[in-house]
């Protein structure tokens, strides 16, 4: 029956761009591609517990890194993509090892990773590598091997491909000893150092893994604009969007960050309708963040496993 | 190399923005200290209070100092209802939790003001905006003067309130010791309420003195969250001294720091000094806990 259901759904996934305006299937992209970076947040702030404000530094290192050595290089943007990844896995080890050596916990380390995010930005918004706030544009070539597409319909493949990828990471996690020593590590770190769990090595490996693919991320996100600037790549708004979707949708289950993603790209397409109907709704971006802000009060408060866990309980009983 | 008395200036003027800062911290660390509350809305909150200054002087035409005693009262009123109503009912368990639920308040706070204010940059025109007195060779803004000197006051009268009266003595003793304080017969729960109420309230006067000299836009909650944070973390989250001290510091760093780096990379300082304090020396320069 849920094998049915994953089939059903992929292949509802795989025809809709053929079947729907392109409008709608850039939605569906930006829909798979929250839900990517979200599941990056998720893995180290879902499954391992370590709740990260500044997921946007790894995101922003992967868009610069990779922008950087296309533009600046001469690299080609496939090749740039793991050095990206590479390079967001680094400073994901890097922060942690900082972080965890120090003995920072829970609400420090959150806000730690915050400031590492603002350091990157300010850097960015000053050094000549990344053109300060001007920001990067990445010359228009819409052919396959330069990571560009003229038709919109592959990016959208490559998000959903993205997507997929993620999610067999997290379902690794629910089945490996790596998954089940994270796990341990969020529930109860000193029981995990009793249990012989190296606690560090561990919170170090998952930063690391988070890091990486959230730099994937910031490369997809750069191909996909060709514009590249420091707000956008280090602000919170990016930290703050991963952490949302995964919090609501679920921190810690698999499909989490993509029922938050689908939730927060449908609050938003609708208050877009309603602002067509209601011109006194013009500025709609805020008003789906606030119906955000206050969910993520109320899941925390009430629901700390999000809606995924709702699906759950319906399939248990 | 600058001139001495440029750089005798630019503490000059870190030291006036940094005893505002002191009144924006102490709210921080007050709530810290009772609740071990760590309050990410404390940026927006302010934001949301020089908010109402601005319209306050915009739409009843109140100067404002005028309404320094009406935004605090007011500011006391929100941080009062916002703990019973939502803070204080819904954070328990882990501290991220709290955090992730302050966060979730700032999220609405900053795109309820983008709603209804807009994004544009709004400040106010007072007539005594330009007025200067000199020290030495140093030519100091009279309202910054003027609002550095007032938060200090209100900073002091708090201390007074902290010291010498009842209400102040039961906050002292919930923040030292819950379980003793309830047993004794104080209520706990009002006790965090009005805490939290007086953090807000130090914002309230905060964003009176601010706005003489600065600008409100949606987004300024999380400029004024991260240099708060700093200050605490730098003086040990939960010590007065330790805001007061890490309010100057800061000032000065990020004065001197424009200075000598210019306006953008001049800001880099205040988080580095977050970073290093936290993986250096987490209890900061007076704190007595980690």
């Amino acid at each position: 029956m849920r094998h049915l259901a994953l089939a059903a759904a992929l292949l509802a996934a795989v025809v809709y761009p053929l079947l729907v305006p392109n409008y709608l299937a850039t939605v569906g992209m930006l829909m798979f591609f929250t839900a990517f970076i979200g599941q990056s947040w998720n893995i180290s702030g879902g499954f391992a517990g370590q709740t990260s404000f500044g997921h946007a530094a790894f995101f922003g290192v992967g868009a610069y890194t990779s922008t950087i050595l296309q533009v600046t290089y001469g690299w080609n943007p496939w090749l740039a993509w793991p050095a990206a990844m590479a390079m967001g896995g680094l400073v994901g080890a890097g922060i942690a090892v900082l972080s965890f050596r120090a003995g920072l916990r829970g609400s420090y380390f959150a806000l730690i990773t915050l400031a590492f995010a603002e350091v990157f930005r300010i850097a960015a918004n000053s050094a000549s590598i990344t053109r300060g706030g001007l920001g990067m544009l990445i010359k228009a070539d819409q052919r396959p091997i330069n990571f560009q597409f003229k038709d919109q319909i592959w990016i959208y493949y490559l998000a959903f491909a993205l997507c997929l990828v993620s999610l067999l990471i997290a379902w690794w996690l629910t089945r490996s000893r790596f998954g089940a020593r994270l796990v341990a590590i969020r529930e109860n770190e000193d029981a995990a150092r009793a249990l012989g769990i190296d606690v560090f090595t561990e919170k170090v490996k998952v930063l690391a893994l988070s890091g990486a693919m959230c730099a994937a991320g910031g490369t997809f996100y750069a191909q996909k604009y060709l514009y590249i600037d420091p707000n956008i790549a280090f602000g919170i708004d990016k930290s703050v969007e991963m952490l949302l979707v995964t919090m609501v949708g679920g921190a810690g289950t698999i499909f989490g960050p993509l029922i938050g993603s689908i939730a927060l790209t449908t609050i938003n397409e609708l208050t877009r309708a309603a602002a067509s109907v209601f011109p006194a709704l013009k500025n709609v971006q805020p008003l789906s963040l606030i119906v955000y802000g206050a969910m993520l009060v109320l899941i925390v408060a009430r629901l700390p496993d999000g809606f995924a866990s709702l699906l759950g309980r319906r399939r248990h009983a | 190399m600058l001139d001495p008395q440029i750089i005798i200036a630019g503490v000059l003027n870190g030291l006036l923005a940094g005893g505002i800062y002191v009144l924006v911290a102490v709210g921080l660390t007050l709530i810290y200290g009772v609740l071990h509350i760590i309050n990410f809305a404390h940026g927006s909150l302010l934001m949301l209070a020089m908010y109402a200054v601005f319209f306050l002087w915009r739409l009843a035409g109140l100067d404002p100092y005028v309404s320094l005693p009406l935004v605090t009262a007011g500011a006391f009123a929100v941080g009062f209802v916002l703990y019973r109503l939502v803070i204080g009912r819904f954070s328990h368990g882990k501290d991220e939790n709290i955090l992730l639920i302050t966060l979730g308040v700032s999220i609405v706070a900053d795109n309820l003001a983008l709603l209804f204010f807009g994004g544009d940059t709004q400040t106010i025109d007072v007539p005594y905006a330009g007025d200067i007195i000199q020290v030495g060779a140093a030519f100091l803004p009279l309202p910054k003067v003027i609002s550095c000197g007032a938060a200090l006051l209100i900073c002091l009268v708090l201390g007074l309130f902290m010291t010498r009266t009842d209400t102040g003595k039961a906050i002292r003793a919930v923040a030292r010791e819950r379980q003793g304080a309830r047993l004794v017969g104080i209520d706990v729960e009002h006790v965090f309420a009005v805490s939290y109420g007086i953090g807000i309230a130090c914002l309230g006067a905060a964003a009176c003195l601010l706005m003489p000299t600065f600008y409100v836009t949606p987004q300024s909650g999380y400029a004024f969250v991260l240099v708060a944070f700093t200050i605490v973390v730098l003086g040990g989250m939960g010590s007065f001294l330790g805001a007061a001290v890490g309010g100057f510091l800061i000032g000065i760093t990020e004065s001197l720091g424009g200075l000598f780096l210019g306006e953008q990379l001049g800001q880099i300082g205040i988080s580095l000094i977050f970073i290093l304090i936290l993986l250096l020396k987490p209890t900061g320069l007076f704190g007595s806990r980690a």
